[in-house]
């Protein structure tokens, strides 16, 4: 009896949520893995005019030994890297310049905070002309504000870049979620005791022996909030590479791209595909991450 | 963590005079700060100089090849031009928004007090079961997820964004307010309990007024979330009944020949809403996010 | 209380969030009464002509609609961005969910064989009975539109996609005559190197697509109309040598572009030749608007001339509609279809589009310079179908190409895994 009373009305409040999370998550995540094993790859097939058999991984291995999508993956793991660096060196860089007391901070905080105010599809409007991939004479955006601050050799093709173009589209998405992560660590740094400062100082610390050794692993647990949140982002990000480069351009192709893309041509199958490696990949990071902060909040 | 700290949010205690570094050590401390924060501003504020100088150039002067000079003659004529474009679909967007943060925070609020207060079996199972919905990516269920929505009757434009910006708001709002009310003290709940209250009851009168710094961040998160959504637009809506990402899409890449001026102007007027969220209510953000909420 | 407050406001919001929802417009799934021949009530209308000539084309062609056909409210679906690229995606969702439009556009040709497969669009050679349009189209045109005997949309245009615009000034100045013509490929390229050497931009192009644009044009200049038509009927080996000869003449072309050729778009392409910023850009004849938008004159400010090596074929797309299965309201869509394959509809439309009406018997006399000359040329070239633009190949063939075609012009293949890619893409 004691028993259903203490299980029973908490499951009843988390009910609502527990069914939408079953049925939109897991059941399409279910049926989306059911489409990825069979050969469904035209239109017909599509719409259930023409039959589509079960090949279970045949998908998979095409598609993972093309070279096409190994580029994908490259680029996704690249922009992923200099996304997420970007954005958490800045966002600490800012957190930090913030954490003391100043004037102005509300301001400096609010500016760094707007561009997460913008959505992708804004921004890829006016990224799209800086990251302009001219040279010189015929120099536009950014490599045209090179010129006119005397920083020619600072200019590049941006995005044009055959391996390294991804790494140009991250510059966007770190300009627009920095400010989240200095959210994240100003929160933290403010969430530091005071005395275990003094207690610091007290002791003869140095400025810096003071951050190595109170205030970063006191910062380690947001900082790896922070990276896995924008770390998925990351993954999924295809707004900004539509808006900024489009679909069809080869340098900065990713996944969720190619999912788009192979949804268009009718193949459902591996579009399909693509999606569960996508998630295939976002679980081999969250999963253990889950079942860390599970452990360690076991062990409060 | 006690809940007076909840509701800080500036730092208000100065900081000790450092020991050791000397008045020196701080004032080159200070400059330097003062110094990157200005660097950081002008950097991120750089596409927005180009947005707002644009959006007040004439058709032949917006141009990517000018684009760094200040207007020849600035005209209000993209603003105008962007508002009639985007004022209905910037009302639907608020029609779409304001309901679904309100309710994705509300179910969030209920599953972070369940399971931050009622340790049962599985409790935690089921918290990593809802935060993992907030991983995938949502390309990987689009094509049933647009089959199931039909099948469910519900009509394309808001009602559809409303209900998945809910479903897929949930696992965040559940983190955010789960990590939040695992820092209230065990005294308040167990005082309410004592007095014979049950869940709900003690959910009403204890939890919920303190909820107030977190209900603002996810409630903002949300907010911002939900109004810059595309994916879910583009496969759910249309321009006729969409929000105004769509419209502004339309706006910006739609055109045969490029209107860049009125492109840019429209960027900016979709973005007024979400900023001036995070302009009133920025530093309840960062006081929310402070008084533990997300913790890793 | 407080707390009180909060949620009522919020349940009350949400209520009304909802109410206004409903209340607003859905998209056209009420079932009307059933009337002999279907629904006439309203037509939504599903295109992404949401701006420019486009739109101006739609508007002409609704207020003739309105005249035509007083009682059915026409219902304006379009959806904007990339040459139809998010409209034909929601297009796809929504045909999968049941949900279609009384009627969408598709170019005509190969790209409609994926709703043809899917059972999404419905047969209406019965309709072109009915409008007498078997006689009033060219035989040939019908001809391409007809697969296994049934024929599945109603051409609203006719667009060329082989020809070349240049700037006058830009030409001359680099030495070369702007109103010279060109035998072949070879000869133009002759010139494009003096133009290349003088330090302008020869030649413009943008993204993707409107490289397959180019790439098409030089597959026709240099395997002929019969040739090209080959490479999509299988006759024509990909792998062959003429083949390998195409794609070195298009690896020179692309040489002589501008390099943030993949960032633009095809108007940015053409504005560069508008504004003198590039000799010659090869586009389809929708470019024919931009320069009119500018003011530009030809042939003082511009000239155009078919591809070289492609005089005496019409590289030809169609904007077409359809009726799909399951419509809404069949009788709007009838009532549409008619006045799109109309005489005065046709006139109407492609004035403002820019583009030649599919009948032979529209009245184009009022019609631009460029117009009159595309309408002899439809009347007396051989019509090949354009590839870039849906009417050779279905859509994932086609997007295999783009890949390949990208994949070359940005540097990470060369011409012989060019070939291959293409050789694939083909074989499905």
């Amino acid at each position: 009896m004691k028993g259903i009373r203490r299980v029973g009305p908490p499951l009843l409040l988390l009910a609502p949520s527990i069914i939408l999370m079953a049925v939109f998550v897991y059941g399409l995540i279910a049926a989306n893995f059911a489409t990825s094993i069979t050969d469904n790859h035209t239109a017909a097939q599509a719409t259930g005019q023409k039959p589509s058999v079960v090949v279970w991984f045949d998908n998979y291995v095409e598609l993972l030994k093309t070279d096409d999508f190994q580029h994908s993956l490259w680029n996704l793991i690249l922009f992923t890297v200099v996304f997420l660096a970007g954005a958490m060196i800045m966002g600490f860089i800012w957190a930090w310049i913030l954490e003391r007391p100043s004037k102005g901070e509300g301001i400096f905080r609010s500016i760094y905070l707007f561009p997460m105010a913008v959505s992708f599809v804004a921004s890829g409007v006016v990224w799209r002309w800086l990251l302009n991939s001219n040279v010189d004479d015929k120099a536009s955006g950014l490599n045209r504000l090179f010129q006119i601050v005397g920083l020619d050799w600072l200019q590049n093709p941006w995005w044009n870049h055959i391996t390294f173009g991804i790494a140009a589209i991250a510059i966007p998405a770190i300009w627009q979620l920095s400010g989240y992560v200095m959210a994240l660590f100003l929160a933290g740094f403010r969430g530091i005791p005071d005395e275990l400062r003094e207690a610091a100082r007290m002791d003869g610390a140095t400025e810096w022996q003071l951050y190595r050794h109170v205030l970063f692993p006191q910062l380690a647990p947001i900082a790896l909030s922070a990276l896995v949140i924008i770390g998925h982002m990351s993954l999924k990000s295809f707004d900004l590479i539509m808006s900024i480069s489009t679909a069809a351009n080869y340098q900065t192709k990713v996944p969720a791209i190619d999912m788009f893309l192979l949804k268009n041509s009718w193949d459902y199958a591996n579009s399909a595909a693509v999606g569960t490696v996508l998630l295939v990949i976002v679980a081999v990071i969250i999963i253990p991450y889950l079942w860390w902060t599970n452990r360690k909040e076991d062990s409060r | 963590m006690s809940t007076t700290a909840l509701i800080t949010t500036e730092g208000a205690v100065p900081a000790p005079a450092p020991v050791g570094n000397g008045r020196a050590g701080r004032v080159t401390w200070r400059t330097i700060r003062y110094a990157l924060a200005i660097i950081g501003v002008i950097v991120v504020l750089i596409p927005v100089y180009v947005l707002l100088i644009t959006s007040f150039k004439a058709p032949g002067d917006a141009s990517p090849t000018r684009a760094w000079a200040l207007p020849e003659n600035w005209t209000l004529d993209n603003w105008k031009g962007a508002w009639s474009a985007l004022w209905p679909s910037m009302l639907r967007s608020f029609e779409i928004v304001i309901p679904s943060a309100i309710i994705s925070s509300v179910l969030g609020s209920l599953n972070g007090f369940v399971l931050s207060r009622w340790s049962f079996r599985g409790a935690n199972i089921v918290f990593a079961c809802i935060l993992f919905g907030m991983f995938i990516p949502y390309q990987a269920v689009m094509i049933p997820l647009s089959q199931l929505v039909t099948n469910m009757h519900i009509p394309n434009g808001v009602p559809s964004l409303i209900l998945l910006h809910v479903v897929f708001g949930i696992p965040i709002t559940t983190l955010i307010m789960r990590n939040y009310y695992v820092t209230v003290p065990h005294e308040l709940v167990e005082a309410a309990r004592v007095d014979g209250a049950g869940m709900l009851r003690t959910y009403w009168s204890v939890i919920l007024p303190i909820s107030i710094p977190s209900f603002v961040v996810v409630l903002i998160w949300q907010f911002t979330n939900a109004w810059n959504d595309f994916l879910f637009a583009v496969f759910f809506s249309s321009s006729a009944n969409g929000p105004v990402t769509l419209a502004l899409n339309n706006l910006a890449n739609g055109s045969v020949l490029q209107d860049y001026g009125v492109s840019m102007a429209g960027a900016l007027l979709a973005s007024f809403p979400p900023l001036l969220v995070y302009i009133i209510l920025g530093k309840y953000f960062v006081g929310g996010l402070m008084s533990g909420s997300v913790k890793g | 209380m407080k707390k009180n407050r909060i949620l009522t406001i919020g349940a009350g919001a949400a209520v009304l969030a909802l109410g206004l929802a409903g209340c607003g417009g859905d998209s056209g799934s009420g079932g009307g009464t059933g009337t002999e021949g279907g629904d006439a009530s309203e037509v939504e209308v599903f295109t992404w002509w949401a701006a420019g000539s486009e739109k101006a084309g739609l508007d002409a062609l609704v207020s003739v609609f309105g005249e035509q056909h007083p009682d059915t409210e026409f219902v304006n679906g379009a959806v904007a961005g990339g040459a139809g690229s998010a409209a034909k995606d929601l297009l796809q969702s929504r045909l999968q969910q049941g949900d279609p439009p009384d009627t969408f556009q598709a170019h005509a040709g190969a790209e409609i064989q994926d709703y043809i497969d899917a059972a999404q669009v419905e047969d209406v050679s019965d309709l072109y009975d009915e409008f007498g349009l078997n006689d009033a189209f060219p035989a040939d045109l019908v001809d391409r539109l007809t697969v296994d005997g049934a024929i599945y949309s109603v051409p609203a245009n006719i667009h060329r996609a082989n020809v070349v615009w240049g700037n006058t000034k830009v030409i001359e100045e680099a030495g070369v005559d702007p109103n010279a013509t060109y035998e072949t490929i070879d000869d133009w390229i002759a010139d494009l190197e003096k133009i290349d050497a003088s330090g302008a931009t020869a030649l413009s192009v943008g993204q993707a697509w409107t490289q397959v644009n180019l790439l098409e044009t030089v597959l026709l200049a240099e395997l002929g109309a019969e040739g090209y038509e080959g490479l999509w009927s299988g006759d024509t080996d990909w792998a062959s040598a003429d083949v390998t000869a195409a794609l070195e003449d298009f690896e020179t072309l692309i040489g002589f572009t501008n390099d943030d050729r993949d960032g633009l778009d095809w108007p940015d392409a053409t504005q560069l030749v508008i504004d003198g910023d590039a000799a010659y850009n090869v586009m389809g004849d929708w470019a024919e608007a931009a320069f009119a938008e500018a003011g530009a004159e030809a042939p003082a400010d511009y000239v155009y001339f078919p591809v070289p090596g492609t005089d005496g074929v019409f590289d030809f797309l169609a904007d077409s509609f359809t009726l799909p299965v399951g419509a809404p309201h069949p009788g709007g869509a009838k009532a549409w279809l008619e006045t799109v394959s109309s005489a005065e509809g046709q006139a109407a439309f492609n004035k403002a589009k820019g583009s030649i009406p599919a009948r032979t018997d529209a009245d184009t006399s009022d019609f631009g310079a460029y117009q009159q000359t595309a309408i002899e040329s439809f009347g007396q070239d051989t019509i090949v179908s354009s590839l870039a633009h849906g009417a050779a190949v279905p859509v994932a063939v086609l997007n295999d190409i783009t890949d390949a075609t990208s994949k070359f012009t940005s540097g990470a293949s060369d011409l012989a895994g060019f070939q291959d890619a293409l050789v694939a893409a083909n074989a499905k």
